[in-house]
């Protein structure tokens, strides 16, 4: 997709799928994005909406173990970051990685299932929810140590760059880590070598319990740090899907092009708390309330409506995605407990996991 | 055959490596252009160029990001660390993510990658830039560990780690570094996870690995002309995966178990090779299984006080002459 993202530019804009549907029957204003992307959008934002708000049900009812860090509130980072993307590239997560792993394309029940520990989960019950990976849709893993995974993602930008492949690497992580060292090594090695990395800052104004400006030498915790490492400073609005989609996609020519890596802070917020253990209520008053305004779900309803796509469209497809959250629901209840023989297998290549002859 | 240094082995590896795999890459601090602080690595940009052969600023956690990251989606990364004390400042990368990546996403991801780094004491470089500190890889489930003890072995098992699917940490030992040796011109790869017995005796099973090798052999050799005591010496080569088939039938065939240990006491590979031993061939030995380490304090500077600490020739050969007569 981001590859038609490419051509779309290099020819000029008015290049849209949107043609091909019935005109009289759609009295909108067309745009770049078009109807087409518009929709994937909205399901995509749907998928995560509704999959988190699910997890968060399961937990109440002791189905999913252990803790959880919802994304409720970011999901249109990761709908416009994902759905930019060529199915090539591949994305990297934090440990807040639901979102980012639905957005590639895993399926509901691996992500459900993982999380409630069950066979058909996508790690079978290996990793958690923490660590949620899938490898065929390009999502290369959820990563709970914080900063980690900028130079991996740097590193596999460094494969795409030695073959020519013109695969992009995509990194997201917390306001939080910006604080941390691996993001500055990253940074400058990516920005030296000209890897074709994203680096996407997802600033929901909290590093766990703390507030971010707290704890930050600056306003903009990746934004104001950008220019030490040559590149330009962008901050966007983190709710609004299309903003992030436009983004997303100059960064991809860019990346494509050879011209280096981008860093890009998207202002959003975390509906919850941090993990399951915490309520939020470090939170001042009226905060929360303030950004329900700005959700970006019922935000992006407001905007396909504005774009003249009907309200039985939008709808049908909230009502498909639920329903399909609710199947992927009973697959994962009804999926077995994984087999105690997935212990001792995976550790290395050949399977096994013998430390001795 | 050639002789080679034990430093040469390392570029006439990687160089084996590169020209048969346009895969394998090679990355860290000063590793290109200066080839290496240790002269290890000299020659190898002049002949496969910058974009396989690339100096890193001094960021360990970008240098193991990046051969962790190209692992996983198809290139063949060999990584420098300059000194094994700096793993300390990329440990989560080592320990957390290359070596768990794997379990934790049910097979989904290989991670063939080399972590190179210059490991030991011998150098007066004090504390920081002198630890040995293999074990410290031995105790992470998903790595593999290596410390060659030759020039031979270096070339032979540098290249089997780079072909390995897995994670490989090889440990070279900076004092070794001058050390000749004949090595194979031809393609050379040799065997991860085998031991090697250097020399067999009746009396003693001693068991070494990199720079207590040739201090072994050479105590083996005061044993046997001054003491009548005739040892056999193992060479472990790799402590994962252990190759405990030859080490325990060496020992079985002794009755006594010595481990000569460049690390600190505490948790050195030698205490798991006892473990195994006391656990599996209790029966075949004839004595108590003794440990010769490094004692547990972090290594000093001055010659003659870290010449007191590594075990030395006359300290092994005293310490199994008291523990066999």
């Amino acid at each position: 997709m981001a590859k038609k993202a490419v051509s779309t530019e290099s020819r000029g804009k008015k290049k849209t799928r949107t043609r091909r549907l019935p005109r009289e029957e759609q009295p909108y204003q067309n745009d770049d994005i078009g109807e087409e992307i518009r929709l994937k959008l909205w399901r995509s934002l749907l998928e995560i909406r509704h999959v988190e708000q699910r997890a968060y049900d399961l937990f109440l009812q002791n189905l999913i173990k252990g803790t959880s860090h919802l994304a409720l509130g970011h999901e249109a980072v990761a709908a416009g970051f994902a759905t930019a993307m060529d199915k090539n590239d591949w994305s990297f997560c934090t440990y807040r990685g639901h979102h980012h792993t639905l957005a590639r394309g895993a399926s509901m029940e691996g992500v459900l299932g993982e999380l409630m520990g069950r066979e058909c989960g996508l790690l079978q019950g290996k990793g958690g929810s923490m660590h949620l990976t899938s490898v065929e849709h390009g999502a290369m893993g959820s990563y709970a140590i914080i900063g980690a995974h900028l130079p991996i993602a740097m590193g596999a930008a460094w494969t795409s760059q030695y073959k020519n492949t013109k695969q992009v690497s995509v990194c997201f992580f917390g306001d939080g880590t910006t604080n941390i060292g691996a993001f500055h090594e990253a940074l400058n090695l990516a920005a030296v070598w000209k890897l074709p990395v994203v680096f996407v800052c997802e600033n929901n104004l909290y590093m766990e319990y703390t507030p971010i400006k707290d704890v930050t030498a600056v306003e903009n915790p990746a934004g104001d740090r950008a220019s030490a490492y040559g590149l330009p400073k962008i901050v966007i609005d983190g709710n609004d899907a299309d903003e992030v989609y436009r983004t997303a996609q100059s960064a991809y020519v860019k990346a494509r092009a050879g011209d280096g890596p981008s860093l890009i802070e998207c202002l959003t917020y975390r509906h919850s708390g941090h993990s399951r253990a915490d309520p939020g209520d470090y939170r001042p008053p009226g905060e929360l309330e303030a950004w329900l305004k700005k959700d970006p779900v019922p935000r992006y309803r407001e905007r396909l409506t504005e774009f003249g796509i009907s309200k039985s469209v939008i709808n049908a497809l909230d009502a498909e995605v639920l329903a399909a959250v609710d199947r992927a629901t009973e697959i994962s209840k009804a999926s077995p407990l994984p087999s105690k023989e997935l212990i001792e297998v995976d550790v290395w290549a050949d399977g096994g996991v013998a430390w001795r002859n | 055959m050639a002789e080679l240094t034990y430093r040469e082995a390392v570029a006439a590896a990687i160089a084996q490596e590169m020209r048969r795999d346009e895969d394998v890459v090679f990355l860290g601090e000063d590793i290109a252009a200066a080839g290496g602080v240790f002269k290890a690595t000299v020659g190898l940009l002049k002949e496969f160029g910058p974009l396989r052969v690339r100096d890193t600023p001094i960021s360990e956690q970008a240098i193991l990001g990046a051969a962790m990251g190209s692992a996983m989606t198809g290139l063949r990364p060999i990584a420098e660390i300059m000194f094994s004390d700096f793993l300390a400042v990329c440990w989560d990368m080592v320990a957390n993510e290359i070596a768990k990546a794997r379990y934790m996403t049910g097979g989904q991801m290989t991670m063939p990658l080399v972590i190179r780094t210059a490991n030991g004491g011998g150098s007066r470089f004090g504390a920081q830039h002198s630890q040995s500190v293999e074990n410290w890889a031995m105790m992470v489930p998903g790595l593999k560990v290596v410390a060659p003890s030759t020039p031979a072995d270096v070339k032979g098992l540098l290249a089997a780690a780079i072909r390995d699917p897995d994670p490989v940490m090889f440990f070279e030992q900076k004092s070794l570094y001058p050390l000749k040796g004949e090595v194979p011109e031809n393609e050379h790869i040799d065997e991860l996870g085998t031991a090697s017995v250097l020399r067999e005796g009746e009396d003693v099973t001693i068991c070494a690995l990199a720079a207590m090798v040739p201090r072994a052999l050479e105590a083996a050799e005061v044993l046997s002309s001054q003491h009548s005591i005739n040892a056999t010496v193992v060479d472990v080569r790799s402590l994962v995966p252990l190759d405990t088939q030859t080490i325990l039938s060496a020992t079985a065939k002794t009755g006594r178990l010595i481990t000569v240990e460049e690390n600190p006491r505490l948790c050195g590979w030698g205490a798991e090779i006892a473990s195994i031993a006391a656990d599996e061939i209790f029966w075949d030995l004839d004595g108590p299984i003794h440990r010769i380490t490094t004692p547990h304090i972090p290594l000093p500077a001055a010659d003659s006080l870290e010449d007191a600490t590594i075990p030395s020739v006359s300290r092994i050969v005293d310490e199994i002459v008291q523990k066999i007569d």
